[in-house]
């Protein structure tokens, strides 16, 4: 039985002097300060960390490293959390993942007993497909049983945050084991900028766990030294453009580098055989780790099996770690004899020549069979080494992790010698040092080489006889001699050979999907999902090219490979979202909208009082007597200079220059395509100076096009951007001018012979110097007061205290329903036409006076509208926006705006209809849900249809 | 998508900072037929290379300019104000 630690090992990572308890599943775990999840778990002998993805078979984290999807668990909550590298806390709620009712006793396993032959891929859709009207519950099952984790509730507040950070520097340097520190110390030495990333909590990558940490922790003093800056347990994510970000616990650093150099070394590949997903089945750099960093008994009786050198250096040092070895299975034939005797005096026994061809286990693993095999990966032969272990340590290939590479845009080549891919040529401006460039064993020279090709690239010095002679023995070293294994090993029984543990893809699923014609790698990935897991193929990339090299008689080179997407590592969807940025912009006048009651609501970016608790008494205030709008999120611009008449004439559908001073047009604005984008009101305030109003939400758009044309044209207007120095308030009832009369100085008259309807005056009010518009959009006597925010307090104050009551958005938009004012962008889309809106009357053609879309619209000009926009009236609280009109059974048109008004007693709204149906008392269905309702077409304001009540 | 711009005024900023316009479009005329209006305002060239674009930057001083980028690469060899560029260079 396997568990317990081990004497203490020199570079580990655990405080024996702190333990601790954690909860997985719910039962108590005793840990060790500094142990990850997996290695406490391994410590108590558990192995099984979840339930694969399809099969529900036992799994367990066979990198320790989070590069397998084996060891995914959930932590607080969390999905999905990769237990490698999730270290324990006191009290840890940890939950395993795909099991039910338990990780122990899981129902779903029956999949994988009467499964296998029965579920190849693509069973899912072949098998459910009919009948159709099944699928709905069919779904519903076989989404509960497949899947990883459960996505979490959502909550009303974050409790933690996630921040963006923005890191420009000369080099960015992915990876920090011996070559990527060698890299950035050559570089940062030489003089450049450098950041170095590493997703551990301590750089050093292989060499923490090969015994030299001493070396990692000079390195990466020296590194500090040099001036490199250190970012730890931080993962590169992708390469997007020249940006990689990189997530480092709640922060995502977005780092832009001049130079790139990726030292990300290289994943040792999983074998594949029956029975080879067995808990106690590890990669050798897996069951290193957790030797080294945790001092964890892995096993009582350890087999590796190799397919070079490395798996000798792995199995003396299980050896000197204390895990009694049995048996070292070497593809190859011959060895370094200094390592073989090496293992020999260790007393393992050395089984060149053959390989692991099944492991046999009831829950965990008990006993491997190793053969020589044949060049179809079957047992040959007649000798069989039957072993009875309890720990297998897979030394396969090593496949350089080149997925960033190939984001970047380098292609992967394969190298015949080492059986697997390497990055081919690299981008301007990107590098490759150590494993990754294929360079095993050449970490120093690597990186140093890298380090110094950075340096040339910055156009910085470097010692260029060293430089020379670090190339020559670069390329002069002796390659590794290492074989190449099968696409799968085994002796010719039944047993799942998985090639993608993460999903349950089999060898023969591979050749299954080839068979059926998905033979290209593309293919083959998209139909058997092999290396689409969690963990984007990085221990079953290599695995996946051989099973289908196999299975289609080519050669792995043949077949190429793919690249992994971004995230290369997994990360969390709340770090990528960053820190929750929802500002909300305020009038000024806000704090009085607090005090008196008002709901707020969003209006855009804006937080505006929706009501102060009776709308209807707020609309019946300003149809009898006085009511305040606090309008300030209205767009306003003041356009002025020798070409201010030539911009707004070549924008509006009318002509502007032609106002008197003082007076008031309303403005409609079209794009090219004749479509309406903003309204609002333009005053010309002088000669070559205009006061314009959007749509509250509308002003960047249309601020947006004004300095387009004006930068195209090459015209000279400035545009002022005054929506937030100004506020507005408007004051509207039959009271509005006795009210103002008492708060105006006498530079302002308010006389109606001298301010009339549709004019503008500046004056003061209440002390506070304004612009006076009177306009009509809610249809009674109005000023729209625009004045300095900062004194717009002062003014409100002064109107609510003479008697006008606060009057809320939703106020404002029943009283314009009742004299039918259409909104633009609630009432129109990018569809509207000012003929199909109702709007026909605001434009004006002119030959001398071409405007931005007036040749389309002079197109669209006497052809049929498609719909129209409509006021209606409807009985009772009428329908919601956006029911349907229908027409014959078939939808027509749909409602805009809806509200019941208090004094009509009945419900106006606009609708969209059929061009054919506009009569003025045409009574037209909509459909509301399950509710149909008849409404009449309204062509005249219900509400003071001749407006005589605004021009009063 | 993520590369850098240089805005005339503001120097070298990511591409998250400003707005796009697109590729140059053609002037509409009044002599235009209708297929020549539809093509002027509906079609684009979609250049699959080097193209000259207007960008404005949006989240710093509000200036329009033509960038000239490959579209294939996102690499931007040159930007200019409007003013500064040639006039036959913005259409």
């Amino acid at each position: 039985m396997s568990g317990g630690r081990l004497n203490p090992r020199p570079a580990e990572r655990i405080d024996r002097a702190r333990p601790l308890t954690f909860r997985f599943d719910g039962r108590e775990v005793p840990a060790l300060e500094g142990d990850t999840i997996t290695s406490a778990l391994a410590a108590q002998g558990r192995l099984t960390i979840s339930r694969s993805f399809k099969y529900h078979r036992r799994r367990g984290d066979i990198t320790a490293a989070g590069n397998d999807g084996g060891g995914l668990v959930t932590v607080e909550g969390r999905p999905s959390v990769r237990a490698a590298l999730e270290p324990v806390r006191e009290g840890l709620d940890v939950r395993s993942q795909n099991a039910w009712p338990s990780l122990e006793r899981d129902a779903m396993r029956i999949v994988d007993l009467v499964g296998g032959p029965f579920t190849p891929p693509g069973f899912y859709y072949k098998t459910f497909r009919r009948p159709r009207r099944l699928w709905p519950l069919y779904e519903r099952v076989l989404r509960r049983a497949s899947g990883l984790g459960r996505v979490p509730e959502p909550r009303d507040e974050r409790t933690y945050r996630t921040e963006h950070r923005y890191v420009r520097c000369d080099v960015l340097v992915i990876g920090g084991g011996e070559a990527g520190l060698y890299a950035a110390i050559r570089a940062a030495s030489g003089g450049a900028d450098v950041v170095l990333v590493d997703d551990d909590v301590e750089p050093g990558g292989h060499l923490l766990v090969n015994g030299r940490h001493g070396d990692a922790r000079r390195l990466t003093e020296e590194a500090r030294a040099a001036g490199v800056q250190l970012l730890t347990g931080a993962a590169a994510l992708g390469f997007f453009d020249g940006l990689v970000p990189v997530a480092q616990g709640s922060t995502l650093h977005m780092i832009r580098a001049a130079q790139y150099v990726a030292a990300t070394g290289g994943i040792e590949q999983p074998f594949v055989f029956p029975g080879n997903d067995l808990p106690g089945i590890m990669t050798s750099s897996g069951a290193r780790r957790l030797v080294e960093l945790q001092a964890v008994a892995l096993g009582s009786r350890a087999v590796v099996t190799t397919i070079g050198d490395h798996g000798f250096e792995a199995a003396l040092a299980l050896h000197a770690a204390g895990i009694p070895v049995a048996a070292i299975s070497d593809l190859r034939t011959e060895a370094n004899p200094d390592l073989v005797r090496q293992v020999a005096e260790a007393g393992i026994a050395y089984l060149p020549g053959t390989t692991i061809v099944r492991a046999r286990g009831r829950g965990a693993l008990s006993q491997v069979v190793a053969a020589p095999i044949d060049a179809d990966g079957r047992a040959s032969g007649s000798t069989r080494h039957v072993l009875d272990c309890d720990l297998l340590a897979m030394s396969g290939s090593i496949m350089p992790a080149t997925s960033l590479l190939l984001q970047s845009g380098a292609t992967g080549v394969f190298d015949t010698t080492s059986g697997r891919f390497l990055p081919g040529e690299l981008p301007a401006g990107v590098h490759a040092a150590g494993i990754v460039a294929g360079h095993d064993g050449a970490s120093v020279l690597s990186g140093s080489s890298a380090g110094d090709a950075v340096l040339t690239a910055l156009g910085l010095e470097v010692d260029e006889a060293r430089r020379a002679d670090e190339a020559r023995r670069l390329a002069d070293r002796a390659p590794r001699v290492v074989a190449v294994p099968p696409a799968v090993a085994h002796d010719g029984r039944r047993g799942k050979a998985f090639v993608d543990l993460d999903e349950d893809v089999t060898a023969k699923d591979v050749a299954y999907a080839a068979a059926e014609g998905f033979d290209g790698i593309q293919l083959s990935k998209r139909y058997t999902t092999v290396t689409m897991g969690p963990s984007q193929g990085r221990t079953s990339h290599l695995g996946s090219i051989r099973a289908l090299a196999a299975a289609t008689g080519r050669d792995a080179a043949e077949i190429g490979m793919t690249t992994a997407r971004p995230p290369w590592t997994p990360v969390e969807l709340g770090v990528l979202a960053g820190r929750p940025h929802a500002p909300a912009r305020r009038s000024t006048l806000d704090g009085r909208h607090r005090t008196a009651g008002g709901v707020e609501t969003w209006v855009g970016d804006w937080r505006r009082p929706e009501s102060y608790g009776d709308i209807a008494a707020e609309v019946l205030a300003v149809r009898q007597r006085i009511g305040a709008i606090d309008v300030s999120t209205l767009g306003k611009l003041l356009v002025r200079g020798p070409d201010a008449d030539a911009l707004l004439d070549a924008h509006y559908t009318r002509r502007m220059s032609d106002a008197p001073i003082g007076r008031l047009r309303y403005g409609l604005m079209t794009d090219d395509r004749g479509r309406i984008v903003d309204d609002g009101t333009v005053c010309r305030t002088g000669d070559g100076e205009y006061y314009v109003t959007t749509t509250s939400g509308g002003v960047a758009g249309v601020l947006r096009r004004l300095t387009w044309w004006r930068e195209d044209l090459g015209l000279d207007v400035r545009i002022t951007d005054l929506t937030a120095t100004l506020g507005a308030i408007t004051v509207a009832g039959p009271e509005a001018r006795e009210l103002l009369s008492g708060l105006a100085d006498t530079d302002l008259e308010l006389d109606g012979e001298v301010f009339p309807h549709l004019t503008a005056r500046h004056g003061s009010v209440a002390g506070v110097p304004c612009l006076a518009m009177r306009v009509g959009f809610v249809g009674e006597l109005a000023y729209e007061l625009h004045l300095p925010s900062e004194h717009a307090v002062r003014v409100w104050d002064a109107v609510t205290a003479a008697g006008a009551r606060p009057v809320g958005i939703e106020a404002q938009r029943t009283l314009r329903l009742e004299k039918l004012h259409p909104i633009v962008g609630q009432d129109t889309d990018a569809e509207s036409t000012p003929a199909s809106a109702g709007l026909g009357w605001a434009v004006k053609f002119e030959d001398d006076r071409p405007f931005v879309g007036s040749v389309a619209l002079r197109h669209l000009d006497g052809q049929p509208l498609r719909e129209r926009l409509v006021g209606f009236r409807c009985p009772g609280d009428g329908p919601s926006e956006g029911a349907v009109v229908v027409s014959g059974g078939r939808a027509v048109g749909r409602v805009t705006s809806s509200r019941p008004s208090p004094q009509l007693g009945e419900c106006v709204g606009l609708a969209w209809v059929a061009p054919d149906a506009i009569e003025d008392g045409t009574p037209f269905e909509i459909r509301d849900g399950g509710r149909s309702l008849t409404a009449t077409v309204a062509r005249k304001a219900p509400y003071d249809p001749d407006g005589a009540r605004a021009a009063a | 998508m993520s590369f850098l711009l240089t805005c005339p005024h503001c120097g070298s900023r990511p591409v998250g900072e400003f707005a796009y316009r697109g590729e140059l479009t053609p002037v509409i005329s009044d002599e235009m037929d209708h297929a020549a209006l539809h093509r002027a305002i509906h079609l684009r060239r979609n250049v699959a290379g080097p193209q000259r674009e207007w960008w404005m930057h949006r989240a710093g001083c509000q200036a329009w300019f033509v960038a000239d980028r490959d579209t294939t690469t996102n690499v931007v060899s040159s930007t200019a104000l409007a003013s500064e560029a040639a006039p036959e260079a913005t259409r």
